[in-house]
């Protein structure tokens, strides 16, 4: 080969088209900035329903959570991910998403091992170094609380 | 009797030929440019099917039973059936032929299997110990995806260097009358480039099927220009300009004669595939209907067909490898001398 791995990396980046940065950017916001509106417009329903705004809180992620599911089930996330991309991963849709869709595809495999197994295959690390980093702080606030 | 010429090329002086070559894909490939050309196209693509893996299996079954009809032959006609997949431990392959009968040789090229197989029928029949071989390859986008990447309902966006699987498998009977003829076979050696983006398979091939073209060329003292088509197997927009470019480094310029299968079977712009098709199925299908039946009727006369592998899988790409490629290639002839 004449040609070494580093000219070759070089020939690569230059054949390889960038992801639209800009469209992408644009349309993360417009998407993810709706989810947040509908979850901003759902807390507003629920306060006005008689809730306190801890529960609505609450009740909001659980709705958005249901809601992410059932689009996910019905095979028409993906078709809305495609185009606004972190818009509807960073927001707790996505979260959702991650787990219902491996549910969803390791089904074949049986209940246990295919769907309970892989089930958590996306959002794994999600879980774990969120939960991990979570406890850390509560450490590190209970140490200075009581200092 | 084969031979080898120069340093990695077996040249067939009894040609073998296809007896029978058959298509089967599913309903994205069947939407493509080269709709008509396909045996049969399937709209549902679980094939009835319980899971993505069985209708891969299911694919290579019906593609090796039509090559076969085709052929006038029955199972019982061949003596070794090649194939490989994608999927892990081939299990594409060994339960589509399951039931065939025929002594199995299952093998591993990704998505260079299409030529790997007929390379090796060719060898194994003018080397004088087959009469007759089947060789089949299958990918299929859902059973590849839940394997390579994500599971389909998951909402991640696709970069732009990225290849869409082909749903599809392509079988030919390889024997001793038929057309086309296959003249030559070229293996090719583990090529790796250093590329890590396993988004990018065309940049991770590219450097392989340039290596076993230049090989193919040397060995036999041939040009570019005494074919009238050299064919990659799924290289991609990407992975096509990348190979011209480093071909035009060895003083070879294939420019107005290559095709890729990645970019024959869908339709780039209308598609959304981005990059292109890949996967063994791709090329398999591809030159099993398309190629070989222009090859038949005389608008092609010589084709040399380059399939590329990229040899990783989740692992090795999790451990920081890089993708080495690797790269096949088959002369098929309409002439039997």
């Amino acid at each position: 080969m004449k040609v070494t791995n580093t000219e070759f990396s070089t020939m690569t980046d230059k054949a390889s088209p960038d992801s639209p940065m800009i469209k992408n950017i644009i349309m993360a916001f417009l998407f993810g900035g709706a989810i947040c509106t509908i979850g901003q417009l759902l807390s507003n329903l629920y306060v006005s329903a008689g809730m306190s705004k801890l529960d609505a809180g609450t009740l909001v992620s659980c709705t958005l959570i249901f809601l992410s599911a059932v689009v996910t089930g019905l095979g028409l996330y993906d078709n809305v991910a495609k185009h606004a991309g972190a818009g509807t991963i960073v927001p707790i849709t996505g979260f959702a998403n991650s787990i219902v869709a491996p549910a969803i595809e390791f089904k074949s495999e049986g209940l246990v091992m295919g769907m309970g197994a892989k089930m958590f295959i996306m959002a794994g690390p999600v879980l774990v170094f969120g939960i991990s980093s979570s406890v850390i702080y509560g450490v590190i606030l209970w140490i200075i609380s009581n200092i | 009797m084969a031979s080898r010429i120069g340093k990695y090329t077996v040249y067939f002086t009894n040609r073998p030929a296809v007896a029978g070559n058959a298509a089967i894909v599913g309903k994205k490939e069947g939407e493509g440019p080269l709709a008509r050309h396909f045996d049969k196209i399937y709209e549902d693509t679980s094939l009835g099917q319980q899971s993505w893996e069985k209708a891969e299996s299911a694919m290579q079954t019906e593609a090796v039973k039509l090559a076969l009809d085709k052929a006038s032959m029955s199972p019982a006609n061949a003596d070794y059936i090649l194939a490989g997949d994608l999927l892990n431990q081939c299990i594409g392959s060994t339960f589509g032929l399951r039931d065939l009968d025929i002594p199995f040789l299952g093998l591993f090229g990704a998505c260079s299997t299409m030529a790997l197989s007929l390379g090796l029928a060719g060898v194994l029949i003018d080397g004088g110990t087959a009469s007759t071989c089947i060789a089949v390859t299958s990918s299929h986008f859902c059973s590849a995806e839940r394997q390579f990447r994500y599971p389909l309902e998951y909402g991640g966006q696709r970069p732009q260097t990225s290849q869409w699987t082909a749903t599809a498998a392509g079988a030919a009977v390889i024997s001793g009358t038929g057309s086309p003829y296959l003249a030559s076979a070229t293996f090719g050696r583990i090529i790796d480039m250093g590329i890590k983006d396993a988004n990018n398979m065309g940049a991770a091939m590219a450097g392989a099927a340039s290596s076993t073209i230049t090989d193919f060329f040397s060995d036999t003292g041939k040009q570019p220009k005494d074919f009238d088509m050299i064919l990659t197997g799924d290289l991609g927009s990407i992975g096509s300009s990348l190979l011209l470019e480093l071909l035009q480094r060895e003083n070879i310029d294939i420019a107005s004669r290559h095709a890729d299968c990645g970019l024959l079977i869908f339709d780039k712009d209308q598609q959304d595939v981005h990059a292109g098709g890949s996967g063994c199925g791709c090329s398999a299908s591809v030159v099993c209907s398309y190629i070989m039946e222009r090859i038949k009727s005389g608008v092609l006369k010589n084709v040399l067909f380059v399939a590329t592998g990229a040899l990783m899988s989740p692992t090795s790409v999790q451990q920081g490898e890089s993708i080495p490629g690797i790269a096949h290639a088959v002369w098929l002839s309409s002439s039997k001398e």
